[in-house]
């Protein structure tokens, strides 16, 4: 017999909705235009990763959970849900009054053929692969059923990782990544399609049958594509959007932050936990040695990146997990800057300097595009490496498919590089570290080719742990292990921002930020 | 006859053309490092070995890039340019939605640069040493010199950020709402900003063509007649002169269409017009090949259709070509 933590919906919500209604007045109506510079393929995040397709499909798709800005599960499509006492299993408890765009209601089968197609599709093999059945013993009970506990399987069932999309249009039998419908899409969620102009727009309005009574607030959205980010802070600055997520460039978030008319924060970004990092390939005949990698990180100022190259937005990395996250360890070595300790463990690994003072060169690549967080940290590093006997020459890729040749190629030194933790480290981080995941060819997999069997089991450890304290601690002892044998040198978090204006109300900054379903926003 | 062999010539050729432009695009872009696969990897945040081949083979690129080529011209001959692999759409239906405001971007900059170009041409042109004739020379080299980009983030810093008359981008505001003349007007207040910076250059190059041109004619021996038998000024500039001025005109007018559109793809990025230049751009990036190699067929059936426009414009300005003279 199944003992049950029962999570009682009702309260739950009415907290989460009351989170809006206790700050203002929302009041219905109103067009929110938004910027961006990511052009969305398609709109189905069910075979899609990314911000670009996450940040419309968590608008037409509603997803089993919604978490809100302290990591808590909130109820969505699934009005309640209990776990399994063993973590085998998961049951949803699916509202009775939702239904899909096309007026058809929603029921277990689409919880289970979605997240059929997601396992199928879905880049983020991890999320659900402990799953071995969904049952589904009435119209609005699903059950998922594990091999194993599987308490990743809560972030997992967020909007831009599980939306409910409709088996009586997907369930056709063409191929769910070239389905003519991730185009035409069909949800349940706030805001239904209205045009989807691959690169130049995307509008959506209010679905009038939304499962939660009295939302959205908004009529519309409409989200428009940008060449760059220079564009899109000058259309925000000129009030031609209401709002402008992901900013990345300091000198950006630093102009808008001027404006009085609008509120700049870098909240709504804990889940993504997008990180910047100097990779290193392990089989390089000098990285090979830890001693090595670990000179570098005591060679590499994090304090000057962070103030003087990012103009102070951006915030230090020391792990694989991003501050922000419960799973973020904080007691780890910092790499503090010490040249004369980096020269001594460049010694002590046999590689002394020539009568030019170089101990030996090494290339490194970035990802082309937007400069701060890659080239430039990139063109530090050569004089900073070179005081301690490093030749560091810059290798530049003309666009991303040929820096991503090369990394995921295993063909390079050493790389900068940009990874989301993507909520749950059995989602995002787990892929970095993993002896099982060091696939050529692959980019974002173990490209490091790092292999510890400890932190192996310890992350296989974690992933089944269903106590969340020790979960956490058997995390950061695999984060202490990881940053000591330095396969990456952590850098920062990107600096992501968001501007609004102040005629915005409940800007969404929960953890998911933007890529949550935005029926609390108003305009005011 | 000759009419009907010089059609036929030219159809052979346009045939050609468009056969070399799509084999050797075909294969420069399968030069370029890194697939779609990579790059729809990269877009996804990953993916895996199994996932990877998937996409090749739903693609075919899996197989060797020769019967790759093949199978496109097979299906390009038959009037299917295929589906984009980044899009997931038809790449006639994605190139239909663009090909209209290239069309309108490139036509008013060209028409902006003929007129104002020949106009300043024939100023500079009446008084060869006077200010405004030095003016414009160094107008035209300015203009003619400074890269397009640079000269549409200036346009956008001067005229849509400091004195904010234009917009900064796109083609259309989609929150207009209303009459068609509104909504004519808005894309008119858009296009500004993109034709001046694409005609620009060509302003200047067509202002010192006209100038150099009118200063020959002016010269000649039926002007100085027309002068001695007492015809207006005006007459002898504007009828005299400048309809044999403008031939050259129309003349590299015709053959730097391609080049327009070229120059066309540089500021659709700038300003993020919605034409064929953007989808360009961003299909080379996402080695989207069925959309780059569309988009080549496209500008080359535009730049062929461009050159017969000429040749007719030409025979109308200039009769001895109709006469056969």
């Amino acid at each position: 017999m199944k003992t049950l933590i029962s999570i009682i919906a009702t309260t739950a919500f009415a907290a989460f909705a009351a989170t809006g209604v206790a700050n203002a007045e929302p009041k219905s109506g109103g067009t929110l235009i938004m910027g961006t510079t990511q052009k969305a393929r398609h709109l189905n995040p069910a075979v899609q990763s990314g911000i670009a397709t996450a940040v419309p499909g968590t608008q037409i798709f509603a997803s089993p959970l919604r978490f809100d800005e302290n990591w808590q599960p909130q109820p969505y499509l699934a009005e309640s849900w209990s776990i399994a006492a063993d973590g085998k299993s998961i049951t949803l408890n699916l509202r009775k009054n939702a239904r899909f765009h096309d007026g058809k209601a929603i029921t277990s089968e689409d919880v289970a053929f979605s997240l059929k197609t997601v396992k199928e599709n879905h880049p983020f093999k991890s999320m659900f692969a402990p799953v071995s059945s969904v049952e589904t013993p009435d119209a609005h009970t699903a059950i998922l059923i594990f091999d194993k506990p599987h308490p990743a399987a809560l972030l997992a069932m967020s909007g831009a990782l599980l939306p409910i999309i409709p088996k009586h249009i997907y369930g056709d039998g063409q191929n769910a990544k070239t389905h003519p419908a991730n185009s035409k899409t069909v949800g349940s969620g706030p805001f239904k399609l209205v045009e989807f102009k691959p690169g130049e727009h995307i509008i959506l309005e209010k679905n009038e049958d939304y499962f939660i009574k009295d939302r959205p607030y908004l009529d519309k959205i409409i989200i428009k594509n940008f060449k760059d980010s220079t564009s899109t802070t000058l259309a925000m600055d000129k009030g031609e959007l209401n709002i402008l997520p992901f900013m990345s460039a300091t000198r950006d978030i630093g102009r808008l932050k001027k404006n009085k008319d609008l509120t700049v924060t870098n909240k709504g970004y804990s889940a993504v936990g997008p990180m910047n990092w100097l990779a290193f390939n392990t089989k390089n005949q000098y990285l090979q040695d830890k001693r090595v990698r670990q000179a570098i990180g005591y060679s590499v100022d994090r304090n000057f990146i962070v103030n003087a190259l990012h103009g102070g937005f951006s915030t230090p990395a020391t792990g694989p997990v991003a501050p922000g996250s419960p799973f973020y360890a904080a007691d780890v070595n910092k790499f503090d800057l010490n040249l004369d300790k980096a020269k001594t463990l460049l010694d002590e690994a046999g590689f002394k300097a020539d009568k030019d003072g170089v101990r030996f060169s090494l290339k490194v690549d970035y990802i082309p595009g937007p400069a701060e967080m890659q080239k430039n940290v990139a063109e530090y590093l050569k004089p900073q490496l070179k005081k301690v006997g490093i030749d560091v020459q810059l290798r530049a890729a003309p666009d991303f498919p040929t820096w991503a040749k090369r990394v995921g190629g295993h063909d390079f030194d050493m790389s900068m590089d940009v990874v989301f933790n993507w909520g749950d480290p059995v989602i995002g981080v787990h892929r970095t570290y993993t002896c099982g995941n060091i696939r050529k060819g692959v980019i974002w997999s173990n490209t490091q080719s790092y292999c510890n069997e400890k932190v192996d089991g310890l992350l296989a450890l974690a992933a089944v742990e269903q106590d969340q304290s020790k979960r956490i601690t058997i995390y950061q002892e695999a984060q202490k292990i990881i940053v000591d044998d330095a396969p990456q040198i952590f850098i920062n978090t990107l600096p992501y921002h968001t501007a609004y204006s102040n005629k915005i109300g409940n800007a969404p900054l929960t953890i998911w930020g933007m890529m949550s379903p935005m029926d609390n926003v108003y305009i005011k | 006859m000759d009419l009907a062999l010089t059609l036929s010539r030219r159809l052979l050729h346009a045939a050609l053309l468009i056969l070399a432009v799509l084999v050797l695009n075909f294969l420069l872009i399968h030069l370029a490092p890194g697939d779609p696969a990579d790059v729809i990897a990269g877009e996804m945040g990953g993916a895996t070995e199994e996932m990877l081949a998937e996409i090749r083979q739903l693609y075919g690129l899996d197989k060797p890039v020769i019967v790759q080529l093949g199978i496109y011209l097979s299906r390009a001959v038959q009037g299917d340019l295929g589906q984009s692999f980044f899009y997931n759409a038809p790449v006639v239906d994605l190139i239909m939605g663009r090909i209209g405001p290239t069309i309108l971007l490139v036509t008013a900059a060209l028409t902006f640069a003929i007129v104002i170009g020949t106009f300043l041409g024939v100023l500079a042109s009446h008084k060869p040493k006077g200010f405004l004739s030095g003016f414009i020379t160094v107008f035209s080299v300015i203009g003619y010199s400074a890269p397009i980009f640079w000269t549409g983030i200036m346009l956008v810093i001067l005229l849509a950020w400091k004195i904010p008359i234009f917009p900064i981008s796109g083609m259309y505001d989609i929150t207009v709402e209303g009459s068609v003349f509104a909504k004519i007007f808005d894309v008119l207040r858009h296009l500004v900003l993109p034709a001046l910076t694409l005609g620009i250059v060509y302003i200047a190059q067509y202002a010192r063509l006209t100038r150099a041109s009118m200063l020959e004619i002016l010269g000649s021996d039926y002007i100085r007649t027309a002068r001695a038998k007492g015809v207006s000024s005006s007459k002898i500039y504007g009828y005299h002169a400048l309809r044999n001025a403008i031939l050259p005109v129309v003349t590299i007018a015709g053959l730097q269409f391609g080049s327009i559109i070229s120059g066309a793809v540089l500021v659709e990025t700038v300003f993020s017009w919605p034409g064929l230049g953007t989808l360009a751009f961003d299909s080379i990036l996402a080695r989207d090949y069925p959309t780059v190699l569309g988009i080549l067929f496209f500008s080359a059936l535009l730049v062929i259709i461009a050159n017969v426009i000429t040749d007719i414009i030409y025979r109308f300005v200039d009769p001895r070509i109709r006469t056969g003279g």
